[in-house]
């Protein structure tokens, strides 16, 4: 038994003792079920300012709160585009509103780990691991969601866009990683004769350096398939020569969605971006947020028209690992808070809705009197959603989140 | 058993080809060292352990000098291995450890005078800063769009000119600087306290952090390294604390402008990152009262301090109450050349220091001078001694011991260094009054240190992996650009990390199949001299595989013997062993 299989055996670990075959019985019967189920995660490094994403302009305390920073209630050009009476979407966001009123967007209100950490470290590995508060987690919950999906054997099972390893991917099942970039190369590693010698030394160690250089030889050849072809590259040139250029991850969007699309062994992927950490000068309906939020937005966007007939397959979920103050700095930012929204799309997700529990902003409300409370568990949100997306039973969710129970069934809703 | 291993290599090669042959020629030196080093070495190595004076008698084997030259250098280069013989380990620690008597080569030195390494913050931001540049650039003052973008194009090229000069000078004391553990200690501690080139007006003073702040403290004492860093315009501006401002303060008060209230950004890296660790026993509150310790302690107006102030008049009757003119405004005024801008810093230099390396300045107007209780010590509103006070307790902390110790032990040991090892530097911490070299010192006498599961046990992280590929190469950069491309597409921008931790040092951060592959795409393009901007000098694939020497696997050596000879030095390069150190 390899660590693979070992890994997705300790998760069945009270079936399989006394059933026999089980383990192929139940990939067989999930390659039935969810084979083509696929989870996007975008995690938003440095802690996103839910409050000036979804705006809670039905609140006065909001506008007391952020006099500098306060997006202005819907209506007039250029402001928030309302959600519902009493909420409204950034306008840098506007390319997302073609979902919200397909009913393929929602938003979670108040969620969050229940970890009171303001470190931003902290907080992304509690949430990339799914086990706040424990330090020597080594493991990541989209890694062990890997081990609870069916092994098709496929070098791009898992994706990340990037350069390195996110804690969230880390474990023994190898992420497909590549960097998202306009111009996709030739390199020596391409070239047969190279390659056959580095496989020479490489092959038959049994150690994890062969395992990658394995990994990435079968995955390189697939990335590359899929993403070659010049009118992929004169578009994703066409999108950096716009206003994405200023942000290297413009276009993530399009490149995802295509592999995606054209890769249908993917099931997971897995993408970060950065720049959220605005303690300074965050600017409302325009300035840095809402430069960023375009960014995102557009590449949301692209991400789910790019994936063609697949966005029904496919849930997308974009978390941050805390929130901010509600009331704004005295730099014209924000500094760490502790909820935060978390965003989900796609083809089954029941959405123009808000979910979540919302108390307002009052000073009684605000968790330690400064910033949202966490009412959601993040893994409660997850764990409703991969429950149901990827047919996944409670027992299959206590490998994934070991130690957390989830009882919480109010999301129960979330999927359609 | 070394002695037998290389016999048959060399057999085997006989019999393989001609230029195999030669290899066989080459190899016998470290072959014929390791066999005279064999079985005798570690009779005496044990005899020294037991009457327990090992760092008296102990000797040590190539295996052995290797791995310390891997750790203590960014990896041996051709005749490392015979100097540190001649020498002895002892003596080449304790030069590494004070490496003030190390003669550094003239033409290094010269790499390194350029400006961005040796003018202070504010003659960097006078020189080369956007008001300068809009001075040279809008010759009459307007904003027409011509002269728009001839100042867009002289920012883009004051970026690239500062950010290539500190690049090339660190890239290249990384590979050739003689004080080895020096360059090592300042890529340690550029990262434990790291800012980024890509935030605003760090693009002028990433260098000067570094030669200022970093360099000269990086083997001295953590208090003085602390206090630099917590001192320097770049990290000020990093980390938000030149704008952090008590909102009951007479600059806040009744006014509008970006100084209106705390920022507690770097009061939390501070105590998190910097100094206790996040586990260090400290509370939200604690930041709260560091923020308004820090209060006041930011950059110097008309030299960074009023950074993308849109209102020309604030400015103005803000710089007014300093006593002086606005320096941006002038220098629009005067749309002159860069003499016109020194002239103009020099009449200044009363009230804030414009050539003080470090470049920071503390407004008392903006200060907060009430009473803070931070880790259960009372600190008294007395101004900029707060800070000076903050510091030395927090330095003094077992937690900021045992915080540098974990990451020292890991960096130079392992991933999961022992809680024994940690222990034993936080003490050697604690004793030596945060005595960087002493801590080394343990470090490098310690049994993990030497351990042999210690050995080849760590991933090269790209940074490593790239000088330690030009180390073993006798590499020399001639055009650094490609050189940052590669670190770049290995996930390691050089000096754009965006984060304030810094980047990781563990295998889980690296190892991963993309990452893997494009080191050997680098080890392949570089190893037959097509990689652009650098050229290996030492073409003798038996002289780098001295460098990885016993670690070197028979699967690899057979490949590489195998191979044409054009491959050689890449598939070393390439190797699983080479990546690992």
């Amino acid at each position: 038994m390899n660590r693979r299989e070992f890994l997705k055996a300790a998760g069945m670990a009270t079936a399989s003792c006394f059933l026999p075959g089980f383990q192929a019985w139940a990939v067989e019967s999930n390659s039935k079920t969810s084979s083509n189920k696929k989870l996007v995660v975008v995690f938003l490094r440095g802690a996103i300012d839910g409050l000036n994403v979804v705006v809670p302009h039905g609140d006065p305390a909001y506008y007391s709160m952020r006099q500098k920073i306060a997006l202005q209630a819907p209506g007039s050009p250029g402001t928030a585009l309302a959600l519902d009476r009493d909420f409204a979407l950034h306008p840098s966001l506007a390319a997302l509103m073609p979902l919200w009123q397909k009913k393929k967007l929602a938003f979670v209100l108040n969620a969050g780990s229940p970890d009171p950490t303001r470190s931003h470290f902290d907080a992304q590995d509690y949430m990339e691991t799914g086990m706040p508060g424990n330090k020597v987690a080594s493991t990541g919950w989209m890694q062990r969601l890997l081990a609870q999906m069916p092994d098709n054997h496929s070098p791009v099972r898992a994706i990340n866009v990037g350069s390195t390893t996110p804690r969230i991917l880390a474990g023994p099942i190898a992420a497909a990683t590549y960097a998202p970039s306009a111009k996709r190369r030739r390199a020596p590693i391409d070239r047969a004769d190279i390659s056959s010698e580095f496989q020479q030394m490489y092959k038959g160690r049994n150690d994890d350096l062969e395992h990658a250089f394995l990994e990435g030889i079968a995955a390189r050849n697939t990335i590359n398939t899929a993403l070659a072809g010049d009118e992929m590259n004169a578009e994703m040139q066409a999108a950096n020569g716009g206003a994405l250029a200023a942000n290297k991850f413009g276009g993530f969007g399009k490149q995802l969605g295509k592999l995606m699309h054209d890769e249908a062994k993917v099931q997971v992927a897995f993408v970060a971006l950065g720049g959220f950490d605005t303690h300074v000068n965050q600017g409302n309906e325009k300035g840095q947020l809402a430069n960023q939020l375009n960014v995102l937005g557009t590449g949301l966007s692209e991400l789910s028209a790019a994936l063609g007939p697949s966005f029904d397959d496919t849930t997308i979920m974009v978390i941050s690992e805390f929130g901010r103050t509600a009331k704004e700095n005295g730099n014209g930012g924000t500094d760490h808070g502790h909820g935060n929204l978390i965003w989900l799309l796609g083809g089954d997700i029941n959405g123009g809705k808000l979910y979540g529990r919302w108390n307002g902003m009052s000073q009684k409300e605000l968790y330690e009197g400064r910033d949202l409370p966490v009412s959601t568990d993040f893994r409660s949100v997850i764990s409703s959603v991969i429950g149901e997306h990827l047919r996944l039973s409670q027992s299959q969710l206590e490998a994934i989140f070991p130690g957390f129970k989830f009882t919480d069934k109010s999301l129960s809703s979330i999927i359609v | 058993m070394k002695a037998s291993f290389i016999n048959a290599k060399a057999g085997k090669a006989l019999r393989f080809s001609a230029l195999a042959y030669s290899i066989a020629l080459l190899l016998p030196p470290t072959l014929a060292a390791f066999a005279a080093n064999g079985p005798d070495a570690r009779s005496q190595k044990q005899e020294a352990k037991s009457s327990g004076q090992a760092s008296q008698k102990r000797t040590y084997d190539n295996k052995e000098i290797l791995h310390m030259l891997n750790r203590v250098s960014f990896g041996p280069a051709p005749g490392d291995l015979e100097r540190v013989k001649r020498m002895g380990v002892e003596a080449y620690l304790k030069e590494q450890l004070n490496p003030s008597s190390i003669q550094q080569p003239e033409e290094l030195e010269k790499i390194c005078n350029v400006p961005a390494l040796t003018e202070s913050p504010a003659q960097l931001f006078l020189t080369y800063g956007r008001p300068a540049l809009k001075a040279i650039a809008t010759k009459s003052g307007s904003d027409n769009p011509a002269d728009k973008k001839e100042l867009q194009k002289a920012l883009r090229e004051s970026y690239q000119f500062l950010y290539e000069d500190t690049a090339r000078a660190r890239l290249a004391r990384a590979v050739e600087s003689p004080a080895q553990l020096q360059e090592v200690m300042t890529d340690f501690w550029y990262n434990h306290f790291n800012i980024s080139v890509d935030k605003n007006l760090d693009h002028l003073w990433v260098g000067s952090f570094e030669e200022a702040a970093i360099r000269p403290h990086a083997l001295g004492k953590f208090r003085d390294l602390l206090g630099a860093t917590a001192h320097h315009a770049a990290m000020l501006f990093y980390l938000d604390n030149w704008q952090n401002t008590s909102a009951d303060s007479p600059m806040a008060k009744g006014r509008k402008g970006r100084f209106q209230g705390i920022n507690e950004n770097y009061a939390r890296e501070l105590m998190e990152l910097h100094t206790l660790g996040v586990d260090g026993g400290y509370t939200q509150k604690d930041v709260q009262e560091l923020a308004r310790v820090l209060t006041g302690l930011g950059l110097p107006p008309g030299a960074g301090g009023g950074f993308g102030n849109n209102n020309p008049a604030q400015r103005l009757k803000d710089a007014a109450e300093l006593g002086q003119g606005d320096m941006s405004m002038q220098l629009q005024r005067r749309a002159q050349g860069r003499q016109g801008i020194f002239e103009t810093g020099a009449a200044m230099a009363g009230k804030p220091d414009l050539n003080n390396k470090l470049g920071s300045y503390f407004d008392s107007r903006r200060h907060d001078f009430g009473k803070k209780l931070i880790l259960g010590y009372r600190i008294d509103g007395s101004g900029e001694d707060e800070i000076e006070q903050v510091l030395t307790i927090l330095a003094k902390q077992p937690a900021t011991a045992k915080h540098i110790s974990y990451k020292l032990a890991q960096y130079f040991v392992s991933d999961t260094p022992s809680a024994e090892l940690v222990d034993k530097l936080a003490n050697r911490y604690l004793e030596s009054d945060g005595d960087i070299s002493a801590i080394l010192n343990t470090l490098f006498h310690s049994q993990e240190f030497w351990d042999s599961k210690a050995i080849n046990a760590k991933f090269k992280s790209p940074y490593r992996y790239l000088i330690s590929s030009l180390r073993a190469t006798n590499g020399q950069i001639d055009n650094v650009k490609p050189s940052l491309g590669v670190l770049s597409q290995l996930g390691m921008p050089l000096y754009k990390c965006l984060t304030p931790d810094g980047y990781k040092n563990t295998k889980e951060a690296w190892l991963n199949p993309d990452n893997l592959l494009n080191r050997i795409n680098f080890a392949t393009a570089y190893g037959v001299g097509r990689f652009p901007g650098i050229k290996p000098n030492l073409r003798d694939p038996a002289a780098v595989a001295d460098c990885l020497g016993p670690t070197l696997s028979d699967q690899t050596l057979d490949t590489v013997m195998s191979a044409p000879e054009n491959m050689r030095i890449s598939l070393l390069l390439g190797s699983p062993e080479f990546m690992k150190y």
